[in-house]
């Protein structure tokens, strides 16, 4: 079995929504994980809070946020088990950030650091 | 006669426990059975001379100072006996005579709560452990372990011989752990606690009696980690939260037969108020913290589950409770028990679909939550489901609420 991050793409991270929306996507969202968890296929995952964001580059130049250059901006990202890709994506269509249209959710295989990958 | 036949077990209940940690812990792990032998003597001394009306003044510091002489004596004895004895030892033995054991009231609680910790360590299984606390921390009977694993004496005799010669050989010390692994300690503390709680909750023996005394024993554990400072963390306080809530149903939730009476169908009148004001009271203690533990999210629900009245706001809670909880650890109870509470929060056929993936189909209540999810959606489809329920159960109580679920489906119309 494999394990695969679930990368949540938002596109446009920087609009403000109310508490109580907030609160909506929290249970939705806790919801989905709850039941991917349920079948034994959850390894960990983390919300990325959009304040305190930095990007930093090259010559060490420091900007604030990722927003406004960039359309899109990460969110959050679980890790699922999965025996396949298929399996993993399967799982990701449940996302509900995947309600917001132009966000989506990238599914990428974690290399086990077997030297292989 | 009947005062002293009631009160020699009931010391020997409270006392020889405190015996054997304080001995061992004077002597070593090493010294485990001498240690228990000195307590047992002790106690036959006491059946012995108390006899009808010669109960002495003070009953504790009798078997304190019998207990006492009895180190002594034994002490001795092994001096003239034995050579396998560590030099620590025989600096004692030369001056046996003065041998004193530390029977203050704070060092009988330090001895109880450092022998949790060397009995709760990870070098002997947790069957072993589990038998052992049983034995030595709350004075069972070899016969009443027995029992409550539903085997025999000689199987936990030899289990025990076991776990006690493995922590004699790994020396492991009778102390409590140091401050950087006091958390992993703890948490195998707890684990053990807590199995030791649900083996009473919810084996199958069905004597009563037994099975209630291993919750008030493992509650009784777990409130002396409570009330002294170096272990009253916030996980303590959740897993006693968590029990208190559980025990609070445990007069409602067997009928005088012993048979099973499920929550649904459970007589609330029976809740014993006292135990879930006491839930709720450690509940509170344990949000005192950063640290959000399975024991927190485990007491939460168990909170809920006291609140009768099927709410929405109760499943929406319970369902968000144990979603939290597997992401935290897995286990197949939780998986069933967050399908059955989506069912109530989000409606029967969203669980089905939910439930069709967690597919544990070697579990019989997997079977049976599939039966009940199913009830009235297809009646057919549920008994089929309660049939293979039935054909996994392992139990005569499982087995009887499978049954009764099928007879009500057949006398449905379809």
């Amino acid at each position: 079995m494999d394990e695969f991050m679930l990368i949540f793409r938002h596109q446009d991270g920087s609009k403000l929504v109310s508490p109580e929306q907030m609160q909506i996507w929290m249970k939705q969202t806790m919801d989905w994980i709850g039941g991917i968890a349920a079948q034994n296929k959850y390894s960990g995952g983390n919300g990325l809070p959009f304040d305190d964001a930095r990007v930093v580059r090259s010559k060490n130049v420091v900007t604030n946020g990722p927003f406004g250059e960039i359309k899109e901006t990460i969110g959050g990202y679980i890790i699922v088990k999965a025996n396949s890709v298929d399996e993993a994506v399967e799982f990701a269509k449940g996302s509900p950030v995947l309600q917001g249209e132009g966000n989506s959710v990238e599914v990428r295989r974690i290399a086990k650091g077997d030297g292989v990958h | 006669m009947e005062e002293q036949q009631g009160l020699i077990p009931h010391l020997f209940r409270t006392e020889y426990r405190k015996l054997v940690s304080v001995l061992c812990k004077r002597f070593g792990m090493g010294q485990i059975e001498n240690a228990e032998d000195i307590a047992s003597d002790t106690f036959l001394a006491a059946t012995q001379t108390w006899g009808y009306d010669n109960i002495p003044p003070n009953p504790t510091a009798w078997l304190y100072n019998v207990a006492t002489n009895k180190a002594r004596n034994k002490l001795q004895r092994n001096s003239i006996f034995e050579s396998r004895v560590s030099k620590e030892l025989k600096n004692d033995l030369h001056s046996s005579d003065q041998v004193e054991l530390d029977l203050s009231p704070e060092n009988i609680i330090d001895s109880q709560l450092q022998m949790m910790f060397a009995i709760c360590h990870p070098v002997i299984s947790i069957e072993a452990q589990i038998g052992l606390s049983l034995r030595t921390l709350c004075g069972f009977g070899i016969g009443e372990i027995a029992d409550a694993f539903l085997t025999n004496k000689e199987t936990i005799n030899k289990r025990l011989l076991r776990a006690k010669e493995k922590l004699r050989d790994e020396k492991v010390s009778i102390a409590f752990p140091e401050q950087n692994e006091i958390g992993v300690r703890l948490a195998a503390v707890l684990k053990t606690i807590y199995l030791l709680f649900s083996e009473g909750y919810y084996s199958v023996s069905k004597n009563q009696t037994v099975r209630k005394e291993l919750c008030v024993e493992a509650m009784r554990l777990c409130t002396m980690l409570v009330e002294h400072e170096s272990t009253n963390t916030p996980q303590v306080c959740a897993l006693l939260s968590l029990m208190c809530f559980h025990a609070s149903r445990f007069d409602a939730r067997m009928d005088k037969n012993g048979e099973l009476v499920l929550y649904d169908e459970q007589d609330t009148s029976l809740w014993n108020t006292d135990l879930i004001g006491k839930g709720a009271y450690y509940l509170k203690c344990a949000s005192g913290g950063t640290d959000l533990s399975t024991y927190h999210l485990q007491a939460a629900i168990a909170y809920w589950n006291t609140r009768k009245d099927d709410t929405k706001e109760k499943w929406e809670n319970i369902l968000q409770l144990y979603n939290r909880l597997l992401t935290l650890e897995y286990s197949p109870m939780a998986a069933l028990n967050r399908t059955y509470a989506l069912s109530k929060v989000r409606g029967k056929p969203e669980a089905i679909a939910e439930a069709e993936k967690i597919r544990l189909t070697n579990n019989h209540l997997y079977f049976a939550l599939m039966g009940h999810l199913n009830t009235g959606i297809d009646n057919a489809k549920a008994i089929d489901h309660f049939y293979q329920a039935l054909s996994l159960a392992k139990t005569e109580t499982d087995r009887q609420t499978i049954q009764k679920n099928i007879d009500k489906l057949n006398v449905a119309p379809r």
